[in-house]
């Protein structure tokens, strides 16, 4: 909200400076975000007299000025239409830097030269007007600051929480200035209306049982043989200051009173309505065409204003153009009603109108303004615009004061952290506008009817501990546990461990959005209507993702578009199966493109294979703790990977990942060209880890017998999986085979068709004594013969 | 005798002249192997007089000893001569480039969570996680926002389809429902953080669709709002790691906090150049308060017994502050050139004991 110092100053005594101000309105909650003080951009601009005045040699509406400063007489070229000699106006010398930003020079305009410039009110940041240079009614001498000729009002502009509707108008800041200290406050007293006549126009309030709520009240008075013109220039000026155009009259008295004083009104042309007024619910699909030129389509959740005609205005958030008020407007009547802020968000956020009175109504305004905003509103305009007022005509009623709190002051201690003298909270509340009782123990504290924010205890602590400051509050350092327990659960940990373990393998980790486009996420699996997003932010991001790889791929082939192909990417973080809990997922994705390295003089890197997803999904498990030894690898990954070169990675039944070259299909829909690996780690799928009573590791076992290492060549069908091999000869004596690893695979030339050769280095060693020859000749019989049992394998010769 | 000297000084001669172990060799066989001339006139010795035997034998045996010495001598020599040669031979250009290695990096958000965490850990916090696609009740409603309010307008909620009740799940709109499952499943004492990703429908320079935040929340029976200050004044100061950052808490208004700060960090902006911690500036950083005795009543704690403090941070918005990072919306990129340059390396884990970054 904006608001002038001067208008600020009518609601508060104070010597306090703008910087002061500014201080303690921040202080108070009601944070003050720009201060536009004219006094401090225009300091360096003084009054200066036109004393000569000819047209420019070589233009048709240049002039060229002889200017006194004061001090000496310079020449300004100006182009303004109503520059002549002997006129006094503001000059801006070189180096003088415009409110705009900038900086006047000395210089040459058509040949001439130009020692400065005198300025237009507009160019001084002073309003619209730009018909001219300003001409001054003064008889300040030449060389005058102009801060000391022109009454510069300051203005503030602050933002205003929902819970202060009462400081959505300048006396409500006046009031919680005052009651931190800086200044008095004073308000004018509401003018006595004599009423002369009864009111032409009729109120009727006509709400179904028990929704009266609605529109608790509604008031007005008549006023007969106004004029409608300009508004005094005081109060054009203020509304100008705060970016209000003043209109007329009638119009700008509304403004004053609802940015004053938080009292929105309204002003019917009177001659326009047709009998007197009802309010109701409107009809559903009842028209109106508004102040603002719209025609609008209302329901019967929101509060009509009515004549005989039907609804001329949507209440508490808008009137209607065709009973507005014009220059012609003779007869008025003014409208102070009462509306439900839940019926005017709702009607307002319905129909998209975006009012003053709907942001002070859907807020909450002082019940106790309806009649004295009335006539305060109707004393202007008998002021500004002549006429004759009526009796006043009122529907409905008031709602019930606000009830008395009981407030034990040891609060403010126990729940603000600083004791405040019970002397000081009382004045405090006081000045806030609360009525304070004192009773044993407790205070009894009535709010004012302004500040229906305040409804308990805690929210009184907050009015103290505010207005005395939170600055004053001691910061009081947490109490500590002796010893800090782990702050994470196993889950957590598990998860940074997988995190670092991934980026120290080369994968860096990137953060993408938990959505997605629905074109896309068909491709990885989703299928759910309940996952896309109702309201998306664009029709790419319309659904939560059923995977994180797309956004990956997605940001591989940005990546590749700025000229990285070699991307090695992961992410940790949600997919979502369905939208209900439990639904939603933790997983580790990666993603590798284009080659291993950069190409290098001594290590030429290879293209990516699905082998590095795999070490990638892994080493994913092993840093989690996950018992990958016991997994099984399976060929059955989703369709989002290519079928002949992926697997899952089960436990059980429990797929705890999945890996592989990506499905070029799949890949290629999100415009990544080229070949990509990729794999999913299932955190949640994950086996809890063991609790263990110690952390003593088991204890190391190693032989001090030397060890054999014997290779086999096998020949299989090339069906066969090389697992299956492995896991034949690692079987086929335990206590003597250590290790087997596979080094070469062979299909060709001396292998039969449809057959591989497997090579396997195996390591023997006992616990217990130097293997002899025999023993490992025994061994690698049992080994052949348990490759041959289960694979039907046999040596290659 | 002369012809034992003269036997030393050809010996002699010919282990300088060696050019090769080899040649060396040959001259040590001529003298002292089985058929060489010591060796040979050694032999001899057998065929003397007992004291003549002596005298010969103690001659022999010094230049026996001294041609020894002198192919020891030379071997070492031309070994040495041969080793250098072949390193000479071997020599590489150290100035091409080594084998490169492929480093990764964390980024700035998760290394912004582990370093928020390891502050609050020290001061007893737990970390707690809730889902990203919440309830109304969880969401809304149990934190002092009722239907109809005008805070609700505020958050910019993304809805999920209404379902068959005629309700509909929303994107978390801020971590503050994790307050709320916490609450209803924990007996305080209770202090937690909890860091996640957060949604709302606004996008611009300064928002994206989706962000993170960390909450905080403690309950118990004494906590209040001087406790409120001194937690986050040592988080500040931890966290940025400036000492004495000038903090401002500012009354301000949230549905679920009362009385509810926004607090704000002194900086300055000389130059472009943002300095936490020096200059005339106010930096707003966290929303914050007491909690609201409605919220408590909604997750079933008596208000009368129980208080606390809650707060909320966005990540990116301190990490944009800490690491100078300039806009938001790269965040979310995933371009790995911005995520080389802000990221972190994997193996700096932060702690507090240790040194939250470098």
């Amino acid at each position: 909200m904006k608001f002038t110092l001067s208008w600020l100053k009518e609601y508060l005594d104070t010597e306090a400076s703008v910087e002061e101000l500014s201080v303690a309105m921040t202080a108070l909650g009601l944070e003050v975000e720009g201060v536009e003080d004219p006094a401090a951009t225009l300091k360096d601009f003084v009054v200066a007299d036109v004393v000569g005045c000819v047209d420019h040699p070589d233009s048709d509406h240049l002039h060229v000025l002889q200017v006194n400063t004061g001090a000496e007489t310079i020449q300004v070229v100006c182009g303004a239409p109503n520059a002549h000699a002997g006129m006094k106006g503001i000059l801006a010398r070189p180096g003088v830097a415009m409110p705009d930003g900038m900086v006047i020079k000395k210089g040459k305009i058509r040949g001439v030269e130009s020692q400065g410039m005198m300025c237009s009110f507009r160019e001084l940041g002073l309003g619209d007007d730009h018909a001219g240079i300003v001409e001054l009614q003064s008889d300040a001498p030449a060389g005058t600051p102009v801060v000391e000729v022109l009454a510069l009002d300051p203005v503030f502009e602050i933002s205003v929480t929902p819970n202060r509707a009462d400081c959505l108008g300048v006396r409500g800041v006046a009031r919680d200035l005052a009651a931190k200290g800086v200044g008095t406050f004073k308000d004018a007293p509401k003018p006595d209306i004599a009423g002369g006549f009864k009111s032409p126009v009729g109120v009727t309030r006509a709400f179904p049982e028990g929704k009266g709520a609605a529109c608790p009240m509604f008031s007005g008075r008549y006023v007969r043989g106004v004029t409608n013109g300009p508004s005094p220039q005081w109060l054009q000026d203020r509304l100008a200051a705060v970016g209000l155009r003043p209109i007329s009259a009638l119009v700008d008295i509304t403004n004053y009173l609802s940015i004053g004083r938080a009292r929105p009104l309204h002003v019917f042309d009177a001659d326009k309505l047709a009998g007197g007024i009802t309010v109701r619910f409107a009809h559903d699909g009842e028209e109106l065409t508004a102040l603002d030129g719209k025609a609008y389509t209302l329901d019967s959740g929101m509060v009509a204003i009515c004549d005989d005609a039907g609804a001329q205005g949507i209440g508490g958030v808008m009137g209607g153009e065709a009973t507005g008020c014009t220059e012609a407007t003779v007869n008025v009547f003014v409208e102070s009603a009462l509306f439900d802020p839940i019926a005017v968000a709702r009607a307002g956020r319905a129909l998209q109108i975006d009012s003053d009175a709907r942001y002070r109504f859907e807020r909450g305004v002082d019940p106790a303004t309806t009649l004295d905003g009335l006539d305060r509103a109707v004393a202007l305009i008998l002021e500004f615009c002549g006429g004759e007022a009526s009796d006043l005509v009122v529907a409905g009623a008031l709602p019930p004061a606000p009830k008395a709190i009981a407030f034990r002051p040891g609060r403010i201690k126990s729940l603000g952290g600083i004791d405040v003298a019970t002397p000081e909270v009382i004045g405090i509340l006081e000045r806030l506008g609360c009525a304070v009782a004192i009773e044993p123990e407790v205070l009894k504290v009535t709010p004012p009817t302004w500040r229906a924010d305040i409804t308990g205890e805690h929210d009184l602590v907050e009015e103290v501990l505010r207005v005395f400051g939170y600055d004053a509050v001691p910061a009081t350092p947490m109490p500590r546990l002796p010893m800090p327990a782990v702050a994470l659960t196993d889950a957590q940990r598990r998860r940074a461990w997988m995190r670092r373990a991934l980026a120290a393998r080369g994968l860096t980790e990137a953060v993408t959005f938990s959505f997605m486009d629905s074109r896309h996420a068909a491709l990885f699996g989703w299928s759910d209507p309940a996952l896309k997003v109702d309201n998306p932010i664009s029709s790419e991001l319309d659904v939560m993702r059923p995977s994180v790889l797309p956004n990956l791929i997605a940001a591989a082939a940005r990546n590749a578009a700025r000229g990285i192909g070699d991307a090695a990417l992961f992410e940790i973080g949600p997919q979502f199966d369905g939208p209900n809990p439990g639904e939603q997922r933790l997983v580790a994705a990666g993603i590798r493109t284009g080659k291993t390295g950069p190409r290098h003089w001594g290590q030429p890197p290879r293209a990516v294979d699905a082998f590095d997803a795999k070490a990638d999904a892994l080493a994913a498990l092993e840093a989690a703790g996950a018992p990958a030894a016991n997994a099984q690898v399976n060929r059955n990954a989703p369709g989002w990977y290519h079928p002949g070169q992926s697997a899952t990675i089960t436990l059980g039944k429990t797929v705890i990942a999945q890996f592989g070259t990506l499905h070029p299909a799949a890949v290629k829909a999100l415009g990544l060209k080229g070949r990509a690996v990729g794999f999913e780690v299932f955190l949640d799928a994950l086996p809890a880890p063991k609790k263990r009573p110690t952390r003593a590791r088991p204890l190391l076992k190693v032989s001090p017998y030397p060890a054999v290492e014997r290779d086999f060549a096998f020949v299989v069908d090339a069906t066969v999986p090389a697992d299956k091999l492995v896991r034949a000869v690692a079987g086929a004596d335990k206590a003597l085979v250590q290790n087997v690893s596979v080094f070469d695979l062979f299909a060709g030339p001396g292998v039969a068709e449809g057959k591989t050769s497997i090579a396997l280095s195996v390591t023997l060693q006992a616990m217990d004594r130097t293997l002899k020859d025999d023993e490992i000749e025994a061994a690698a019989d049992k080994i052949v013969a348990a490759v041959a049992q289960s694979t039907g394998g046999t040596l290659r010769t | 005798m002369d012809n034992l000297n003269s036997l030393r000084d050809e010996t002699l001669a010919a282990v300088a002249a060696a050019g090769s172990v080899a040649d060396l060799d040959e001259v040590r066989v001529a003298a002292l192997g089985k058929k060489g001339r010591i060796t040979g006139l050694m032999k001899e010795l057998g065929g003397l007089d007992p004291d003549e035997r002596r005298a010969r034998g103690q001659a022999l045996n010094v230049v026996k000893d001294e041609i020894a010495a002198a192919l020891d001598a030379r071997k070492q020599s031309l070994e040495d001569a041969a080793l250098e040669a072949r390193l000479a031979a071997e020599g590489i250009d150290v100035t091409l480039p080594a084998r490169p290695d492929a480093v990764g990096a964390i980024h700035p958000i998760s290394q912004t969570m582990d370093e928020v965490v390891a502050i609050f850990a020290q001061m007893g916090f737990a970390v707690a996680e809730g889902p990203e696609i919440e309830d109304d009740f969880h969401n809304f409603t149990a934190l002092n926002i009722p239907p109809e309010h005008p805070a609700r307008q505020m958050h910019d909620t993304f809805y999920l389809p209404e379902r068959e009740d005629g309700s509909r799940y929303v994107l978390r709109t801020h971590t503050s429902p994790v307050q709320i499952r916490t609450m209803q499943t924990q007996t305080p004492p209770i202090r937690i953080v909890a860091p996640g990703r957060t949604y709302r429908c606004d996008s611009d320079m300064t928002h994206t669709p989706m962000f993170h935040q960390i909450e905080g929340l403690v309950i118990d029976k004494a906590t209040n709002f001087g406790h409120l200050k001194g937690c986050l004044i040592e988080f500040i100061e931890t966290f940025f790691e400036v000492s004495n950052v000038p903090v401002r808490f500012r009354p301000s208004f949230f549905p679920f906090t009362e009385p509810s700060a926004e607090v704000d960090i002194g900086c300055s902006r000389k130059g472009g150049e943002l300095h936490i911690g020096a200059g005339a500036d106010w930096l707003e950083i966290l929303g914050c308060g007491m909690v609201h005795p409605n919220v408590l009543t909604a997750c079933g704690l008596d208000p009368a017994e129980y208080q606390g403090f809650a707060f909320g941070m966005g990540i990116e918005r301190i990490a944009m502050l800490k690491y100078g990072i300039p806009d938001l919306r790269t965040f979310f990129d995933a371009d790995l050139r911005w995520l080389r340059h802000y990221g972190f390396v994997p193996l700096d884990l932060p702690t507090v004991t240790g040194g939250l970054s470098r």
